[in-house]
């Protein structure tokens, strides 16, 4: 195969809102191109999207290359790039984003727009694309494409005359997409004889091949046996393969300017290839790398900790195979003198730090429990030194801090009128301030500006309760603002419980303080003395419980001679002890602390 | 020369007339029981334990306790055999105590002249409730009339007499309770032994139990009633010497308190435990649990032994741990080296004694380590933090 002209081929994405038909229409769009068979489809498509895809969502970009014969005669090809679906993503999504001149704006022509399109949407437009909106599911009874399209124009601020009215499901009008994108979708630019530019899309390992990089050609060419070189990083590497996705890897000669495809470099692991990243030959590289590179941070914290003390070494080669393949997640070994070994887990936010979680439990059978999650809090030291802070644990003395500052976000949130009130109080209580307020027919779009500390705080699941699930959310990072923050201790007979310290705003401290504080003595059983379990912030105790002594344990009966039975239950005592965490004479099971954060 | 080695001698007469719901004893129901088997069995297992005992090292009988089962069901002249036996075997101190368990029916009070003349001095009374329609639901054969006949035939006959009763029953309050106990306490034995409910595996009541049908009471209304007993017991004259059981002073129960004290016990009968010191060691043995086998065992082999564990330093100590605290005067430090090898103070997590002489749990001199009522109260979560 060789370089495709740039002017047959059409680079895009799909935008849509979970359900509204994203995988249907690429599973017909694939279809329609032939590049699979009715009888492949199903095998195909959904095993290379089952490792990738988690409850739905997709976490890493994937492409395919369709060639699609088009009514001007012309053959084109075109690249479809399955972007990943999450706000924790927002990041890799730009850069999917980046590496297509045009996307589909699918929408349910029975649901209309929703939060998370809206913020998918923007970014398309950021990135300079031409977008084509898709009135999805017309052939429901429900559908009401004159109000969606109308919806469309007010809220994306985009045409919508032409909007494309399909049934992904049925089939109809297919081919009507794929006239769209030939005709609407500017080509890619770029220049095969120029230095290389690739941009890196994602990467992910393979455990035959090693790690894939998914690349998109912005300039120059590469070849099959060139020494590439990864800007940031400044690493090399031997080209072994190139190729495409059809969706099945088909290894190609090189890969031009405006196309899509894959590298495979001997590369060992995901870290070393930074989404952003831009790929240029080591013998003629390009004076600069392409624009909007950022290193992945994560913005949120857990400890995460085996429920059996004997499955901390598992726990850390699954952690090791999942950054294998997932380079934005972080960890390192932590120690917490109530939970025992585990380790500290970064992530890109909480859907990621869900994922992550979800995988080691399913894939690698682990029976884990999570701290309550923390932001990333920047410590302003009297001395002028600024250090971040994402365990409670680490927090530096107070009268060595001259400040803090918490990370904000700015958040969408669309919701049915019915239930704007309890989304509006549940943002104010959250310390939210509003940004706008508009309406979408019978629906509210609420902008926001939260402490993302706020967010980790259970902020999802109230969302979803308080309006039966019918909001739809969607944030990205707003910079970091000074704030009155405190670190909140729990002690239980006047010693700190590492594990359950947590940060928050002083206003809320109490509050919570005593919730945790009333759910421990629910939970603690009854000891041999006396229990005081407080919330504290610094020396000043701000919450207090008292368990009391358990009243009467003892057997009356000590029956003849039989004193081995006695003896055994006291030594099945003893080991009980070994999972029992000693506050000075108090020993508390470490299952009411597993118990006291499962519960958040 | 040594001094004799103090031993107990238990005896275990495994059949009952029924099986009451409550209860996890080594106890079986036969239609007829092979007295003369079991009495034969019982006879060969003594004589060839005490045989190898007395070759092993001098020892005196203090005690001897007919338990079971229900041991008044054996026939008298079982009794008296086994008794003439033992003191034969054995040297004795002057008076041993030698105690038998017995139902209030009215077949087995028939009984107690001849027991008391085959030699036991002190008679032990399972009348668990002078309630009639608890001694139903406890299963029990006897009247709460018969119970009060057979107390007080039982005093005219033995110099001494106990009786057992089980409270913190279902449904019962502190008034109810009160009103009992004052009965019982009137009915003047020397000796009672006062249990609280306690669901055993395998038992009817464990099964209800597990259903929700069967009730216990609240641990804070269990240790009230607790509390409430010892204060009536003593303005009866009777002292709780050890957790459930409670005796004027000087009839307390020798046999009992040589299990409380941890010295050397031997356990003949199915399912009979032991505690014997030979060749230095101490031994913890177990005859076959099973009537039956266990009398085969003893016609082949002489004794029907299934388990002989040397026990450790640490296993003894456990034991006179759990033992000795259950006493009111505690453990004698002394005597706990002598039997464990270990100074009493290396096995006691000192965080946690200190904080029991501090709550109030436990109390200290230099010769000896007691529970206090509050301490015994709570004996089973105390020895799980203390013991190390």
């Amino acid at each position: 195969m060789t370089d495709t002209p740039l002017h047959l081929i059409r680079n895009f994405s799909i935008i849509a809102h979970i359900d509204h038909g994203k995988s249907t229409l690429a599973d017909r769009l694939i279809e329609a191109c032939g590049a699979l068979t009715a009888r492949e489809m199903k095998g195909q498509v959904l095993d290379s999207m089952e490792l990738e895809q988690e409850r739905g969502i997709t976490i890493k970009a994937q492409t395919v290359r369709l060639t699609y014969p088009a009514k001007d005669g012309n053959v084109y090809t075109l690249n479809l790039m399955d972007t990943p679906g999450h706000v924790d993503f927002a990041y890799e999504v730009s850069r999917s984003l980046a590496a297509c001149e045009g996307s589909l704006l699918v929408v349910d022509a029975s649901q209309g727009v929703e939060a998370q399109t809206l913020a998918n949407v923007y970014q398309a437009i950021d990135a300079n694309h031409e977008i084509v909106p898709v009135l999805n599911k017309i052939d429901l009874p429900a559908a009401e494409p004159e109000r969606v399209r109308a919806q469309i124009e007010e809220v994306v601020g985009i045409p919508a005359d032409d909007a494309v009215e399909i049934s992904a499901k049925t089939g109809l009008n297919i081919e009507g997409v794929l006239e769209a994108l030939v005709q609407r979708l500017p080509a890619p630019k770029g220049d095969a004889e120029a230095p290389l530019q690739g941009l890196l899309v994602d990467s992910w390992y393979d455990s035959y091949l090693g790690v894939i990089i998914l690349v998109r050609i912005k300039e120059g060419r590469l070849k099959r046996g060139d020494k590439i070189r990864m800007m940031q990083t400044g690493a090399t590497y031997h080209v072994d393969q190139v190729g495409v996705f059809l969706p099945k890897m088909k290894s190609v000669d090189s890969l031009g300017p405006g196309e899509m495809g894959y590298i495979n470099a001997a590369i060992k692991t995901v870290a070393d290839c930074n989404v952003g990243d831009t790929i240029t030959l080591d013998n003629r590289p390009a004076e600069k790398a392409l624009p909007g590179f950022k290193p992945s941070v994560p913005v949120v914290w857990c400890g995460l900790f085996p429920v059996d003390a004997d499955d901390f070494d598992k726990l850390r080669t699954s952690l090791g195979k999942l950054r294998l393949n997932d380079a934005s997640f972080h960890f390192e070994a932590e120690t917490s003198a109530a939970l025992g070994f585990g380790f500290r887990c970064g992530f890109l936010g909480l859907l990621h730090l869900e994922i992550i979680q979800e995988r080691l439990s399913r894939e690698f059978n682990l029976d884990l429990i999570a701290t309550a999650p923390s932001v990333v809090y920047k410590m302003h030291m009297n001395n002028g030194d600024v250090e971040e802070l994402h365990n409670p644990a680490d927090m530096p003395e107070i009268s060595k801090i001259d400040y803090i500052e918490e990370p904000w976000i700015k958040a969408s949130i669309l919701v049915r009128d019915e239930y704007l009130g309890s989304v509006l109080t549940l943002c104010t209580e959250r310390r939210g301030v509003q940004i706008d307020l508009t309406y979408v027919g019978d629906r509210a779009m609420v902008v926001y500006r939260l402490p993302l500390n706020e967010v980790v705080f259970d902020f999802y699941d109230r969302l979803k309760s308080l309006t039966r699930g019918y909001a739809s959310f969607e944030y990205q990072m707003d910079g970091y603002e000074e704030s009155d923050l405190v670190r909140i201790s729990i002690l239980v007979n006047h010693e700190p419980v590492d594990a359950l310290a947590f940060i928050a705003h002083r206003t809320v401290a109490e509050t919570r303080g005593r919730a945790i504080c009333a759910k421990l003595k629910d939970l603690i059983p009854r000891q041999l003395f006396k229990i005081a379990i407080q919330a504290s912030i610094g020396s000043k105790v701000i919450a207090r419980e008292t368990l009391g002594a358990l009243s009467k344990d003892v057997t009356a009966k000590c029956y003849g001679g039989d004193i081995s039975r006695k003896r055994k239950l006291l030594e099945k005592q003893k080991e009980g002890k070994k999972r029992m965490r000693q506050f000075g004479k108090v020993e508390i099971p470490q299952s009411a602390f597993l118990a006291a954060l499962k519960m958040d | 020369m040594t001094h004799p080695l103090p031993l107990s001698l238990y005896i275990h007469w495994p059949f009952c007339l029924s099986k009451c719901p409550y209860c996890d004893f080594n106890s079986h129901v036969r239609e007829t029981i092979p007295q003369e088997r079991f009495a034969n069995a019982l006879r060969a297992e003594l004589r060839h334990e005490a045989t190898r005992l007395m070759q092993d090292a001098p020892r005196q009988l203090v005690s001897i306790f007919f338990g079971g089962g229900t041991p008044s069901l054996m026939a008298p002249e079982t009794v008296h055999h086994l008794i003439e036996d033992a003191r034969r075997l054995f040297p004795s101190v002057n008076d041993p105590e030698i105690t038998l368990e017995a139902n209030p029916t009215s077949v087995e009070a028939d009984k107690f002249r001849a027991f008391a003349d085959a030699g036991v001095n002190r008679l032990s009374l399972g009348v668990q409730s002078l309630d009639e329609a608890d001694l139903a639901a406890l299963g029990r054969q006897h009247s709460a009339r018969q119970a009060i006949t057979a107390l007080e035939l039982g005093r005219s006959i033995f110099p001494r007499l106990s009786f057992d009763l089980i409270y913190a029953r279902p449904g019962q309050t502190e008034e109810t309770w009160r009103a009992e106990l004052q009965q019982a306490l009137a009915l003047a034995a020397d000796h009672l032994s006062l249990y609280q409910l306690t669901i055993e595996p395998g038992t009817t009541f464990e099964a209800r139990h597990r259903r929700g049908s069967l009730i216990l009471l609240e641990d804070e209304l269990a240790a009230s009633l607790y509390l409430m007993t010892r204060d009536e017991a003593a303005r009866f004259g009777l002292r709780d010497y050890e957790i459930s059981n409670y005796a004027i002073p000087g009839a307390e129960s020798r046999h009992n308190l040589t299990y409380w004290h941890y010295d050397d016990y031997l356990g003949i009968g199915p399912g009979a435990h032991s505690r014997l010191t030979f060749s230095g060691q101490l031994h913890a043995t177990r005859r076959h649990r099973a009537p039956e086998p266990w009398a085969e065992l003893v016609e082949t082999h002489g004794h029907g032994t299934r388990e002989d564990e040397t026990l450790s330093p640490e296993m003894k100590a456990h034991e006179a741990l759990l033992m000795g605290l259950r006493l009111r005067e505690g453990i004698n430090a002394a005597h706990f080296t002598r039997r464990t090898g270990l100074p009493l103070r290396d096995c006691l997590d000192p965080v946690i004694l200190a904080a029991c002489l501090e709550e109030g749990y436990l109390e200290q001199d230099t010769h000896t380590l007691r529970a206090t009522d509050e301490g015994r109260l709570r004996l089973e979560a105390l020895l799980g933090q203390l013991v190390l």
